[in-house]
């Protein structure tokens, strides 16, 4: 019978296990990204489906890179999916008509630089995704400010297949024809103008995406639905994203309410931007935020403070990419600060008094 | 543009007295007391560090002579507690230590000469004169100053037998990364 | 600070442990069965906390059911009792029922298939002072037995000297799969109370609180039926919830304090027990009948026929598997249950006092699957039950950083696998704490001995001295005396010479 060693090295318990593995989180998470790209996609035609593709093997291709380049086998990191979701959350932050070598660029510096050369999944202290749309936004301004109107997939003038790659590869011909800027950065305009916001007509708000912007702006509503959707599925918790939208929404209205001429409306903040991708994708990345759920409500709260104040003085129509950057690096300090209690101890770690 | 780069080298040369004058005035005493480093040792003067017994390795320690590592019986408790003492970081992938040995009788080789038994700085050895001697294990340091005393070489050195009582479970293999 | 508290219970409700699927039936609805008396029982003399039991029988001795075979040694240990009547054949070694697979000192006693046991004295035990009935629970080898093994008997004496008020009595029985408490407490709830009551008397305390996970309502109905008589003992369901039957958090359920991080349950005036233990005790006063068996489940994936079978400590893991049948050839065998048990090396190892259930798990149960990165989800954080950071201390550890996990709090950390459980990765977050409390303990052991040997090395120096003392003045005396004896000789023969001249 079964007198025969079955294991090898002594395993230790426990000997059973609750399930699901990283590349299954991974997979939730890109489900819940999916109707909001794919809307994105109808909205922006061809052009912006060659820049999502592109940008996401590039990722993909920085990853299997500096895994053969470690000597360690690509295929089963490549299979968990974190670098796949770094391209295509870097492309939703694109302007969707971006030309190709940005997506590639921006791909290979998220996963080489940002994830890789920090010691891989789960050891690199930045938002990969962000740090290159950062490096990105920093290098190449006047690419990463070209937003175009929303031309959608079957409209008189949107480009065809061909069409589409053509325009990713060469750039955009005609561009003012089609150029259009982001309710963000055509308020911070007319600001610098000397326009205040009561004296202009400030663009329709992004719900379904009528407006300009990036594949991942374009739809609040789409992409809060499937944050939402991961908050049921227990793959983030409600802490960073209410955390975050509460930290740009309160300091949005009590400034609104003191100087509508100056300051944008609280939904305008929340709906506009990256505002909504951030607050459910973005800082709920499980690397870069805190361990505690008091931890993640801190950084939550950072983050959208400090997009709010980058967006209305800073010097950058848009804020969320460095709010997170910036909590990013504030994550071990949070988690070295707030801890759990431990049983039989006080906060302190005191052993409790009988 | 002259201003700006005289006004960065004078405040890079401030900067830098600056911290050289901390560096000097807040420098942290490296505890270097060869008491604190003897009273570590295991102070059976065996002599395998090549010193005068352990005084003398815990002072050749404490000028920086020697590494922490020199002491076989101490192993890398030893070293850790003398890399914590002097504030030092030490490579314990270095240390050579396959765990404590003892010295043991082979009883069908020894003749009961008893020299062994005046040689153990621990008394260690138990045995009379035509009597086959034996090692305490409890006592044994693992020192094997014994070994080179037998003149029929009756005495080895064994690792410590695994018990269920000191078996330590092996840390997780971590090489072979993750998912390969 | 209350309303700090209280903030944070909103944002995070209480959520410790974890709510694994508990594979409980249909082995817990099965009726017991009783092991066909093997040929060979292989007694291991270690199968408590403390030192090893010193056997008191030689080989080719006839001993009967109960009788003592080893006495207790020194002041933590437990006495060993012949599990079957027949002839010692050996005092030996057996592989123990240990991950590591090394042996432990065993006693091999060959059945003579009478099973017949000692005289047995019958007296009513509540006539007995609590002392004795401590003494007597210690003859009878009684140990805790929800897992921990450690000597009944002391922890009803310690009741005695910290001042007891409650017992509370642990049927959580958290761990998936395992039935032996429940079926225990379904067919033997009468005797349970009786045990309960016994180490009332025996610790002082006024009242028990009997803790009863409430996925087992036929156990609680029938511990509440039995319990009714008696006032002083209470049947309180608690919600199931992994590691509910951890002695801290089932006190902390029921009583509502916590224990402090140095502290034990005994410093706030409350006793745990296991309800195998209650049991025990009832067997061992009422019927003098040592604890020679005991309740094991017997589940797994692999298992043709899962139930609980009544196993005479030392029968082979093997000949239960095969009492129970094998469907298939399982991936893993473990004693204990799937979150905390052992792995055991193979089936030829015996089943000992604390051996709970024997799992046969198919490689589909077993979950074995290569560790990846952490991605820091923290959801081990969340899973542990004392408020531990799983994936800080197993970061610090693979690093080598023992004193840095020690700071995090890893000595808080009871082992209880809910953090590797939910580790989406499947780092061995256990595996590296235990690693780390071995090494620490070993890093110490290493200090003590490094003590002793200087203390010895000095006592020898002493010696040597005083012997070199001694002989220096040992050689001073016997010249002195040599000189005397020369000055006497002198002085004779000066005394000698004038003679002689004057006798010339």
């Amino acid at each position: 019978m079964s007198a025969q060693i079955l294991t090898a090295a002594p395993l230790a318990s426990p000997h059973a296990h609750a399930g699901g593995g990283v590349s299954l989180v991974m997979a939730k998470v890109m489900l819940a990204l999916a109707p909001a790209t794919l809307y994105g996609f109808w909205l922006y035609g061809w052009p912006a489906v060659h820049l999502w593709w592109i940008t996401v093997l590039a990722a993909l291709f920085g990853e299997a890179f500096c895994l053969r380049l470690m000597r360690r086998p690509a295929l089963p990191a490549l299979k968990d999916g974190s670098a796949a979701l770094t391209g295509w959350l870097l492309a939703l932050s694109l302007p969707p008509w971006a030309p190709a070598w940005l997506g590639a660029l921006g791909g290979l510096f998220a996963t080489v630089v940002a994830k890789q050369m920090f010691g891989g999944l789960g050891q690199n202290l930045f938002n990969p995704a962000m740090v290159a749309r950062v490096a990105l936004l920093i290098s190449f301004p006047v690419a990463m400010t070209q937003w175009v109107a929303p031309l959608p997939l079957g409209s008189t003038g949107a480009p065809d297949f061909v069409q589409g790659l053509r325009i990713v590869l060469n750039g955009i011909p005609n561009l003012d024809a089609v150029a259009s800027a982001s309710l963000l950065g055509f308020a911070k305009t007319e600001l610098s103008r000397g326009i205040d916001l009561l004296h202009t007509t400030v663009p329709a708000l992004s719900f379904v995406g009528e407006r300009a912007g990036s594949l991942g702006e374009t739809s609040a509503l789409l992409i809060a639905a499937g944050g939402l959707a991961l908050v049921w599925l227990r793959v983030i918790s409600w802490h960073i994203p209410v955390a975050m939208l509460a930290g740009l929404a309160i300091p949005a209205l009590v400034a609104h309410a003191a100087d509508p001429a100056r300051y944008l409306a609280a939904p305008t903040h929340l709906l506009s931007g990256a505002a909504m991708l951030g607050a459910f994708f973005i800082a709920t990345d499980y690397v870069t935020s805190p361990n505690t759920r008091l931890g993640q409500l801190i950084f939550g709260a950072g983050c959208g403070f400090l997009t709010w104040v980058i967006r209305t003085y800073g010097g950058y129509p848009e804020g969320v990419a460095f709010a997170v950057l910036l909590m990013n690096a504030a994550t071990p300090a949070i988690d070295r600060l707030v801890r759990p209690r431990i049983y039989g101890r006080d906060r302190r770690g005191k052993p409790l008094e009988t | 543009m002259i201003a700006a780069i005289l006004s960065l080298t004078v405040l890079g040369i401030l900067l830098g007295f600056g911290l050289g004058f901390a560096a000097r005035k807040f420098a942290v005493e490296a505890d270097a007391n060869v008491a604190a480093i003897e009273a570590l040792m295991p102070g059976s003067n065996c002599g395998q560090c090549g010193y005068p017994g352990c005084p003398g390795a815990a002072a050749a320690i404490a000028k920086g002579e020697a590494p922490p590592t020199i002491c076989p019986p101490g192993g890398k408790a030893l070293v850790e507690a003398l890399a914590k003492l002097l504030g030092i970081g030490v490579d314990l992938s270095a240390v050579a230590d396959e765990g404590p040995k003892i010295a043991v009788v082979q009883e069908e080789i020894c003749i009961g000469c008893c020299r062994c038994l005046k040689e153990c700085p621990t008394d260690a050895i138990v045995g009379a004169a035509k009597q086959i001697h034996s090692v305490l294990r409890e006592a044994c340091t693992g020192c094997a100053k014994c070994i080179d005393r037998c003149p029929t070489e009756a005495l080895r050195m064994e690792p410590v037998p695994v018990t269920l009582q000191h078996w330590v479970w092996p840390k997780p293999r971590q090489d072979a990364p993750a998912w390969a | 600070m209350g309303l700090m508290e209280k903030f944070l219970a909103l944002i995070e409700p209480a959520h410790w442990g974890v709510h694994p699927d508990d594979r409980k039936r249909p082995a817990a609805d099965a009726p017991v069965r009783a092991l066909p008396l093997p040929e060979r029982l292989y007694v291991p003399l270690q199968q408590h906390i403390g030192a090893a039991a010193r056997p008191i029988v030689l080989a080719g001795q006839k001993v009967k059911k109960g009788q003592l075979i080893a006495e207790a040694q020194g002041a933590t240990s437990a006495a060993i009792h012949a599990p079957t009547s027949g002839i010692v054949t050996a005092i030996g070694e057996v592989t123990a029922p240990h991950p590591s697979g090394l042996p432990v000192a065993a006693i091999v006693v060959e059945a003579d298939g009478e099973d017949a046991w000692i005289e047995t004295e019958s007296v009513d035990p509540f006539a007995l002072p609590p002392q004795e009935i401590a003494r007597r629970v210690a003859a009878a080898g009684v140990v805790g037995l929800g897992g921990a093994t450690f000597p009944s008997a002391l922890k009803l004496g310690l009741g005695l000297k910290a001042k007891i008020h409650t017992l509370i009595v642990n049927g959580g029985e958290c761990e998936p799969y395992l039935s032996c408490d429940d079926r225990l407490m379904r067919d033997r709830a009468p005797e349970i109370v009786d045990g309960i009551r016994l180490m009332l008397v025996a610790t002082g305390a006024q009242k028990a609180l009997v803790g009863i996970e409430d996925n087992k309502p036929e156990a609680i109905a029938a511990m509440a039926a039995a319990a009714r008589p008696f006032r002083e003992i209470e049947v309180r369901p608690v919600p199931a919830r992994y590691p509910m039957g951890s002695e801290k958090h089932l006190f902390s359920e029921l009583t509502g304090m916590e224990v402090p991080a140095d502290g034990r349950t005994t410093d706030l005036g409350a006793l745990v027990h296991n309800v195998g233990t209650a049991f025990a005790v009832h067997e061992a006063l009422r019927h003098g009948r040592p604890l020679v068996e005991r309740l094991v489940t017997v589940n797994g994936g692999a298992v043709a026929f899962p139930g609980n079978i009544r196993v005479p400590v030392g029968a082979l893991v093997e000949e239960v598997l095969a009492f129970a049948g094998l469907k298939e050839e399982p991936a893993r065998l473990v004693m204990g249950g799937p979150m905390m048990g052992s792995l055991l090396p193979h089936a030829r190892v015996p089943v000992v006092k604390g051996t709970s259930g024997v799992l046969a798990l198919t490689a589909n149960e077993a979950a074995a699957h290569a560790p990846g990165p952490c991605i820091r989800c923290s959801s081990c954080v969340r899973a542990c039950p004392v408020g531990l950071l799983p994936l800080e201390m197993s970061a610090r550890i693979a690093a080598g950083a023992l004193s840095a996990a020690v700071d995090l709090g890893l000595k808080d950390c009871i082992a209880c696998g809910c953090c590797a459980y939910v580790c989406p990765s499947r780092i061995p977050l256990v595996q590296y704490f235990n690693h780390a409390k071995g090494e620490l303990a070993a890093q110490s052991r290493a200090q003590l001995r490094n003590e002793a040997a200087k203390r010895l090395a000095a006592a020898r120096a002493e010696r040597l001295e005083r012997e070199a003392k001694e002989k220096a003045e040992a050689a001073l005396r016997r010249k002195a005396e040599r000189m005397a004896q020369k000055a006497a000789e002198a002085a004779a023969a000066a005394g000698k010479t004038p003679e002689s001249e004057a006798t010339a």
